[in-house]
């Protein structure tokens, strides 16, 4: 079972290699039929690794569930994975780093397997959309080659015994989604997107790898489970130090607040990338981290206070944001960052398998809603849902399945989404009486909680109406309408009535996404919290209700005008990003441009200066030696008449 | 196999003196780049071998030691050794100088837009306002510095080059600190004429502000050593290290930390005395680049490992923190310096101040694990920027410009490669995890997070949290540079300097030249794209900018495969380094 995790990750690693070098190899041909066969090697060597890996994780999954059957716990924890103790450990070999060991090794628990499997899945899936929704792109190859690179990452993520380790994966995915989110860099949008997005993530990467720092050397070794059998004989200050600074690294890689802002700007890739990274996997790993350390974070109560403020206010503070985007894609990045925000209330709030619950349905419901709005995309040639509108019957696979995943992210049964985020408020219910939270805060978490039921019925209503019901615009505004520059060319142009669905290729992996997303919660048909499955699903319709009773007024007309005025500081998510815009990034590049000036004139002026001071002092010692006798002679003088002074004085 | 360090000296040495015997001064010019090759092919495969017979259980003893008296009157000996802090490092050197050899072979020595190279003989560029002279022997290049045409002249070139490589390997050989001190000024000199002959436009200035900056800084060094000497009456290095500053006293330690320290801190260098290099790297010609980044500043470093800490424990325990502020405030001055520069050349300069800064706060940490960043620190930094100005001067080259704005972006559509290189060179010395610039950043700021006993800790821990804020920055000015320069769709427009540096041989007609149409078939370990075949089949390379060409991808694969095989497995340098730092700290 060792080989086979090792093999999990090596696989999509080697595929990214081989993706690298070899499309094109040996002739290094372009253009026209080259590219074309370039583009079809490239398509096998990315897909059967990744599916070779995605049986081998099912496969470990498997074999360590039946490994814990004899355990206990609840339906939820079995589900997770989290409950027993059947791991697969590799052998690790010990680098020394002069003080604290770095252990090369992995682990795979219940817990790991099971996100493995979520990834590798999602990882398979758009890998094949991907072929049909870059048939004509020539750096397909490469883009194929960095999600392959992406897969082995987060897998090394998920499996890494040992935080350092862990720490590379993680930062091997930030770069995985620079690259790709810059995939279409012609635009200089695009461009800066990506920039931004690793920058932000490194910010917080940074903390969480001091935090690393933090619990390795007070547990004498970065190996997990060293740490965290080391945990009782730590002291609470340094348990907290360490929680608060990996938490920085979790709201970075995890889009919460305040580092959230690159998220809705990575929609700038490739849509199934948005869909892989920017809304399954990588967002999940900061999610996934918190679950793994989690006894760190369970040991000291104010960082969960902290995760719990920052869950409450990135939920609704995105849910809102959502409501008033025109982007499709937007609304999809703005509710991530809104559903991770109710995994992390459900960790803050003591929950870990009702969080990881949601992890995993969301991971299946969000990659299905990107995928289908990426053949929305496609059809209509447009991200903006103003040059959307009556696309039901020109895309009816396309709105079935994207309509299992709107029912999933608004909690509306039997999708799978009410199930996970049933538990999920039942959880937050729960610590309002019984938990480690503050009271106010507790309160906070649970007001926001329900509060972003109804805005996310809203807003996903919103979306779906303005995608697939009303008429098309007739073409757009002109000069609104934002075309991604990937699909093709051909189809920006296309005329309303021309929108057909996407290629086989690109067809079913949403189909086969579709079947999780609806059926993933029903091991929670039996535990329905009732109470709280009624208010949440009337809440749900509620704001649903109120949308589409504004939308049925006027179907031509954005249903954001629900918002009154708060809808012009929700479109530009309450301008956060000019705030930091202004705040940190313009005085760093003052201070820049002052530090490459001084340098030339302060710092190698005083060189240059005392070079001259020098030339200038040469030149009065020279000007006294300028072969006068009588000169010397006198300055020999006064130097005789100043020793006989001073010894007459001193003597 | 105690006569391999002297081999490593001598056959440079011989390779250069032969040079310098005036017989075949009318072979053809192409010869002398390929006989530099050869010769510093000998010397890597002999440090090859001195890697193979060490003895690698045992890093920490000096292996291979050579000593004999060679000044008696002033206890001078010729002593050389090896061990696992000295090893990576002759290695590096040994490598570097067979590539900047095996760049030659088909580039051209300068920079930009001056006389043609040896590497397109069969061209003579028609209308070139001066011709090489072939005659010239070293002695008339090196009286004649100010001659305005610097290109061109191989054998001179070819042996300043290995004249430096016996400088710089016998620096990190040397034993004797009067002989490691005559090694570490060999060096001086024959820069000096690499960046004065064969640099840029403005190469005086930058040569004599380097050769002025670091000889008053050897002279400070100079100071030092001999107060160790005056104080301990040996100049025996082992023996030195061996006995952790006893007999001195503290006042002499600090006194002695401070010379020294100051000396090696010009050569690394610290901010603030940093000033010289951002001159010297832009003017000096790309292997000149290269060399001087890749392997002069770790000299300067390797000081600091090999002498200042382990003599001096009392001194360096007092100036420690000092030595951790200048480095944290050349990290972020650094950074922040790269972030508005607008010359790539300069910025990947600047670039290594703030990488040193790290270098030098994992020796300020004094402890194993700063020592062993450091040391990791020193042989990343002198793999990924040798890569960043080999790949720079390549730009330059084709370009005729590295001003950033002039360059327009939209690299990665023109030229594919090029910018592939570009890309993974800047991510490698931003530090990103699976790559060599990873690890020594990482155990630096490990180091500084719990330095040694008696270090004030807090101050420490804001230096790893402004360390922490320095790898924001430098991935900020490494991305924002990727972004304007390979991002973007090409300008275009074609820049007046391309034509008038290029010459006929590399405008128009590259895809007829017989050495392209094999190009990119025999190079493609990067299977990407054939130079040839893109510029006639997609349109982009039509001007007959090429990309990457044989003799590059020979000098860079190398690199890049070391730079990936060290972040993917840093056991292999930690293994080695490791018990050194720890022996040489005094540490358990």
């Amino acid at each position: 079972m060792t080989t086979a995790a090792v093999l999990a990750i090596l696989l999509p690693f080697a595929a990214a290699a081989a993706g690298l070098l070899g499309s094109r190899f040996p002739k290094g041909l372009r253009g026209g039929a080259a590219d074309a066969a370039a583009n079809r090697r490239a398509a096998w060597i990315a897909i059967v690794p990744t599916a070779v890996s995605t049986l081998l994780t099912i496969w470990l999954a498997y074999s360590i569930r039946t490994g814990q059957a004899a355990g206990g716990g609840d339906w939820l924890s079995r589900f997770t994975g989290s409950a027993g103790t059947a791991r697969v450990a590799t052998a690790s070999v010990a680098v020394d780093t002069g003080s604290v060991p770095i252990s090369i090794g992995l682990l795979v628990d219940g817990l790991a397997a099971t996100i493995a499997v979520l990834v590798t899945v999602v990882a398979l899936a758009v890998q094949v959309y991907s072929v049909g929704y870059l048939r004509d792109d020539r750096r397909y190859p490469s883009y194929s080659a960095f999600i392959s690179l992406f897969t082995s990452a987060m897998l090394l993520v998920v499996y890494a015994a040992d935080l350092l380790v862990l720490y590379v994966g993680w930062e091997v995915m930030g770069l995985c989604s620079y690259l790709l989110i810059g995939h279409w860099w012609e635009d200089r949008a695009n461009s800066r997107a990506a920039v931004k997005a690793f920058l932000v993530t490194r910010i917080g990467d940074v903390g969480f790898l001091f935090g690393v720092f933090v619990l390795g050397t007070a547990a004498g070794g970065f190996r997990i489970a060293d740490v965290l059998a080391k945990l009782p004989e730590l002291p609470p200050g340094t348990i907290l130090a360490a929680a608060l600074l990996l938490l920085a690294g979790v709201a970075g890689k995890s889009a919460q607040v305040p580092l959230y802002t690159w998220l809705p700007d990575a929609m700038a890739g490739p849509t199934p990338i948005s869909a892989l990274i920017h809304a399954a996997t990588m967002v999940a790993a900061g999610i996934f981290v918190v679950a793994r350390l989690y006894p760190v974070f369970l040991a000291s109560g104010p960082a969960l206070d902290v995760l719990a403020v920052m869950a409450a206010l990135g939920m609704l503070g995105a849910a809102l944001a959502a409501l008033a985007q025109d982007d499709l894609k937007r609304v999809l990045a703005y509710s991530t960052i809104s559903q991770l925000a109710y995994m992390a209330g459900a960790l803050a709030v003591g929950s870990r398998d009702a969080a990881v619950f949601h992890l995993i349905t969301h991971g299946a419901f969000k990659a299905l809603l990107f995928l289908c709005a990426g053949a929305v995309i496609h059809a209509v040639g447009s991200n903006l849902m103003s040059a959307m509108g009556g696309l039901r019957r020109g895309l009816p696979v396309t709105f079935a399945a994207m309509t299992i995943g709107f029912a999933a992210l608004a909690g509306l049964p039997p999708a799978s989404g009410f199930f996970s985020k049933d538990e999920v408020l039942a959880a937050v219910e729960r610590s309002l009486s019984a938990g480690h939270l503050a009271a106010p805060v507790a309160l906070l978490l649970y007001g926001c909680a329900l509060a972003t039921v109804a805005v996310t019925g809203a807003y996903a209503t919103r979306a779906w109406l303005r995608t697939f019901f009303g008429e098309r615009a007739p073409s757009g505004l002109p000069g609104t309408a934002v075309p991604e520059p990937g699909p093709s060319a051909a189809l920006e142009s296309a005329p309303p009535a021309a929108v057909h669905e996407a290629p086989p290729v690109m067809r079913w992996p949403i189909i086969v996404l579709a079947v999780p997303a609806l059926l993933l919660g029903l091991p929670g048909v039996l535990h329905i919290h009732w109470g709280t499955a009624v208010l949440s699903v009337a809440l749900a319709l509620l704001g649903a209700g109120a949308v589409h009773t504004v939308w049925r007024s006027d179907p031509r007309r954005d249903p954001a005008r629900l918002l009154g005025p708060l809808r012009r500081p929700c479109e530009r998510a309450f301008s956060v990003d000019a705030l930091y815009r202004a705040v940190f990034v313009r005085p760093t590049l003052l201070l820049a441009y002052v530090v490459a000036r001084a340098d030339g004139r302060v710092v190698d002026g005083a060189v240059r200066g005392s070079g001259r001071t020098v030339t200038g002092l040469a030149g009065l010692v020279r000007r006294a030696q300028n072969g006068n006798a009588q000169l010397y002679v006198t300055g020999l003088l006064a130097g005789v008449l100043l020793l006989a002074v001073g010894a007459v004085m001193l003597g | 196999m105690n006569w391999l360090p002297v081999a490593l000296l001598a056959v440079p040495l011989a390779g250069a003196v032969l040079l310098a015997v005036p017989v075949g001064s009318t072979t053809r010019e192409r010869w002398f780049p390929r006989y530099g090759l050869a010769v510093s092919g000998v010397a890597l495969a002999l440090s090859a071998a001195l890697a193979a017979a060490f003895d690698h259980d045992d890093p920490a003893r000096m292996q291979f030691v050579t000593n004999l008296p060679w000044i008696p009157g002033l206890g001078l000996r010729f002593h050389l050794g090896v061990d696992g802090v000295s090893l990576p490092l002759v290695l590096l050197t040994a490598l570097l100088t067979f590539l900047c050899f095996a760049y030659l072979c088909r580039g051209r020595p300068a920079g930009s837009g001056r006389a043609p190279a040896p590497g397109h003989p069969a061209t003579p560029p028609p209308g070139s306002p001066s011709t090489p002279s072939p005659g010239d022997s070293p002695g008339a290049a090196s009286g004649r510095p100010s001659e305005p045409v610097g290109g061109g002249r191989p054998r001179a070139l070819v042996f300043t080059l290995l004249v430096l490589e016996v400088g710089m390997i016998g620096t990190f050989l040397a034993l004797d600190l009067l002989l490691f001190f005559v090694f570490f000024e060999v060096v001086l000199i024959p820069m000096y004429f690499v960046i004065a002959v064969w640099g840029g436009h403005r190469r005086r200035a930058a040569a004599t502000k380097f050769i002025l900056y670091t000889l008053l800084g050897s002279v400070v060094l100079l100071l030092g050593l001999l107060l160790i000497w005056a104080q301990t009456g040996t100049l025996d290095m082992t023996a030195l290290a061996r006995a952790h500053g006893t007999g001195m006293s503290r006042a002499a330690q600090i006194l002695a930390f401070l010379a020294v320290g100051a000396g090696l801190a010009v050569k690394t260098p610290m901010w603030p005395l940093h000033t010289w290099l951002p001159d010297a790297h832009t003017e000096a010609p790309t292997v000149g680049s290269v060399l001087l980044a890749g392997v002069l500043l770790k000299m300067g470093t390797y000081g600091f490992a090999r002498i200042a800490v382990p003599m001096l424990p009392g001194g360096a325990t007092v100036l420690a923190p000092w030595l951790g502020a200048f480095a944290v405030i050349g990290i972020i001055y650094g950074s922040l310096a790269c972030l508005a520069q607008r010359d790539l050349k300069r910025m990947i300069a600047y670039s290594s101040i703030g990488h040193m800064g790290f270098v030098l706060l994992g020796f300020a940490a004094l402890t194993p694990a700063g020592f062993n960043g450091a040391l990791f620190g020193n042989i990343a930094h002198g793999l990924i920027t040798a890569l960043l100005f080999f790949v720079v001067g390549s730009i330059k080259e084709r370009y005729g410009t590295a001003e950033i704005p002039s360059l327009g972006g939209g690299m990665l559509a023109r030229l594919p490669r090029l910018g592939s290189v570009l890309t993974f060179a800047a991510v490698a010395s931003l530090g990103l995890p699976g790559l060599a610039g990873f690890w020594g950043e990482v155990l630096s700021l490990l180091g500084a997070f719990r330095p040694a006993a008696g270090l004030p800790r807090s101050l420490y821990l804001v230096f790893m949290a402004l360390g922490g804020l320095g790898t924001v920055l430098t991935a900020a000015y490494f991305l924002s540079m990727l972004s304007r320069v390979t991002h973007g769709r090409p300008v275009e427009t074609v820049h007046a300097p391309v034509l008038a540096a290029v010459g006929p041989a590399d405008t128009g007609g590259t895809g007829d030249m017989g050495h392209t149409g094999g190009a990119g078939n025999a190079g493609s370990g990067e299977g990407t794209a054939d130079a040839g075949n893109a510029g006639r089949g997609r349109g982009y390379g039509r001007r007959g900018i090429r990309d990457v060409a044989p003799h590059e991808l020979v000098a860079w694969v190398p690199l890049m495969a070391l730079i990936l095989l060290l972040g993917l497995w840093p056991k292999a340098l930690l293994d080695v380094t490791g018990p050194v730092a720890r022996s040489l700290l005094g540490a358990p």
